[in-house]
């Protein structure tokens, strides 16, 4: 089977997981394609409805789960859609850079951006940016914990959280 | 019939669960009339021959205090999965990993370098270092290996229940020996305390504010606490809001912040992730710099949420390379 971590010429490839906004960075991120902007493959794009939607859970799950690096973009500050969703990204992140710094995971392994709509250049330039430095850093190699266990805690939660009002 | 069969252990733990259990006072009394304990190394003389000599799930339940983190404590919470029928992590530390955990933040080698070599406060002439074996006129002597990671009780062997807390509160302790003896337990796996968070059942709630609007952190000691109003309000880092209920609010009771020893609602993964994602979200600023001076006050982030549940985390540790962890 072949390694999708590394490309043909067998180079390390970075796996990036960015989650983007629904009313900017993602609709930036469709500019650019319908521009024909081409920039670096690595990212896997999950649409959010708002960057404040990002549970700091989410970026660990997905370096948990073999991301190299996170990309997070979201509206510019006072562009929010729903006023200061990503206002609370801001504070979430600040204090979760130090915790990473703190278990060791570099900090241009997770990144925060503000696109606003029409910029799709810059989604082009910050995915391009974003690979590049990661290839330098090479891959995150995590410790496994029986990785079991968080699945079965994932469906437990998921099971326990169904019928729950938020 | 013959009685219920029992057994406790410890593993890396400070000996505060051990204290929990003898905390029933005279409901001990009652334990120790419906079942038999077999094991219980702290408080009874009894050796790992004895239970060796069990038969496989003879004991009807055992509780199991601690995190993991040697060789030999891997060693007996897996005899002691043979031997029993229900095994249920006792107290954070086998729960989430709790203060021990904290190691996690070093490796092995960084860890025994401190408390034997470089600490200010050790005086170590003959340079004494701990060695796995050694060779001695009489023969090879062993001893138990440090592991260069901990780990929660459920990340080495299978496990049926949780009692969280640290201690876990005597209540509880209580309501769980019951729905054992009465044989009325819930689904495996289910933490046994109530699954809403603090902040909901808290005696404060009534002054916690609509929209906190945390403009500066403040230290325990750093401030007169009132006791009656919201901790998180005054400016204290109380994590009720991230943590299950069921302790009877004995910090918030003693006018002090909730450090989250209970640790997650079963909704939650990464309770470090969830506790700082609230308390962050409840800075009062939207400018970049104020956000960054406000959180700043936060002295040790990694240490203040997973105070007790660093190896339960999805990081699990931390990956210096200097510490070994890549």
């Amino acid at each position: 089977m072949s390694d999708i971590n590394k490309s043909d010429n067998g180079n390390f490839e970075p796996r990036i997981v960015a989650f983007f906004c629904n009313w900017c960075t993602y609709t930036a991120a469709d500019l650019a394609g319908t521009a024909r902007m081409t920039y670096a493959p690595n990212a896997r794009v999950v649409r959010v409805m708002c960057s404040g939607r990002l549970d700091p859970q989410f970026i660990l799950m997905a370096l948990r789960e073999g991301a190299d690096g996170v990309l997070i973009g979201g509206c510019h500050p006072g562009d929010c859609h729903y006023q200061e969703g990503n206002y609370k990204t801001l504070r979430r992140f600040t204090l979760l850079k130090r915790l990473l710094l703190d278990m060791g995971i570099e900090d241009k392994r997770v990144r925060m951006e503000w696109i606003a709509a029409s910029e799709g250049d810059r989604v082009q330039r910050v995915m391009n940016e974003m690979t590049e430095q990661l290839k330098k850093l090479g891959p995150l190699h995590l410790e496994p914990v029986s990785i079991d266990t968080i699945h079965k805690k994932v469906e437990e939660s998921v099971a326990q959280a169904e019928g729950v009002k938020i | 019939m013959s009685k219920p069969k029992v057994g406790f252990y410890w593993c890396a733990a400070c000996g505060g669960c051990e204290e929990a259990v003898v905390d029933l006072h005279e409901e001990i009394l009652n334990v120790v009339a419906a079942v038999d304990i077999l094991f219980w190394p702290v408080a009874l003389d009894f050796k790992r021959e004895d239970v060796e000599k069990l038969h496989e799930r003879e004991l009807a339940v055992s509780f199991i205090n601690g995190a993991i983190r040697s060789s030999e404590q891997f060693e007996m919470v897996e005899l002691l999965r043979k031997k029993s029928g229900l095994l249920i992590a006792f107290g954070s530390c086998s729960h989430l990993g709790g203060i021990p955990g904290l190691a996690n933040l070093f490796n092995r080698e960084s860890i025994l370098a401190n408390s034997y070599k470089e600490a200010f406060s050790v005086e170590n002439p003959q340079g004494f270092y701990p060695q796995e074996s050694i060779q001695v006129p009489e023969g090879k002597v062993t001893l138990p290996a440090l592991w260069n990671t901990v780990k929660t009780l459920d990340q080495v062997i299978d496990v049926d229940y949780y009692l969280p807390g640290c201690p876990p509160p005597v209540e509880l302790i209580k309501e769980a020996l019951g729905a054992i003896l009465a044989g009325k337990l819930p689904e495996k796996g289910a933490v046994l305390a109530p699954d809403k968070a603090l902040c909901e059942v808290c005696p404060r709630k009534e002054s916690k504010p609509e929209k906190p609007q945390l403009r500066e952190f403040k230290r325990p000691h750093e401030i007169v606490i009132d006791t009656e109003k919201c901790l998180l309000a005054q400016g204290l880092l109380c994590l009720g809001s991230a943590t299950r209920s069921g302790c009877g609010s004995a910090c918030v009771n003693g006018n002090m912040p909730c450090t989250g020893c209970m640790g997650p609602t079963s909704r939650v993964l990464d309770y470090g992730a969830k506790a700082l994602s609230a308390i962050a979200s409840l800075v009062g600023s939207n400018d970049e710099k104020e956000i960054a001076a406000i959180l700043s006050k936060i002295a040790d982030p990694t240490g203040t949420f997973y105070r007790y549940s660093l190896p339960a985390s999805l990081l699990h540790r931390a990956y210096k390379p200097e510490q070994g962890g890549k």
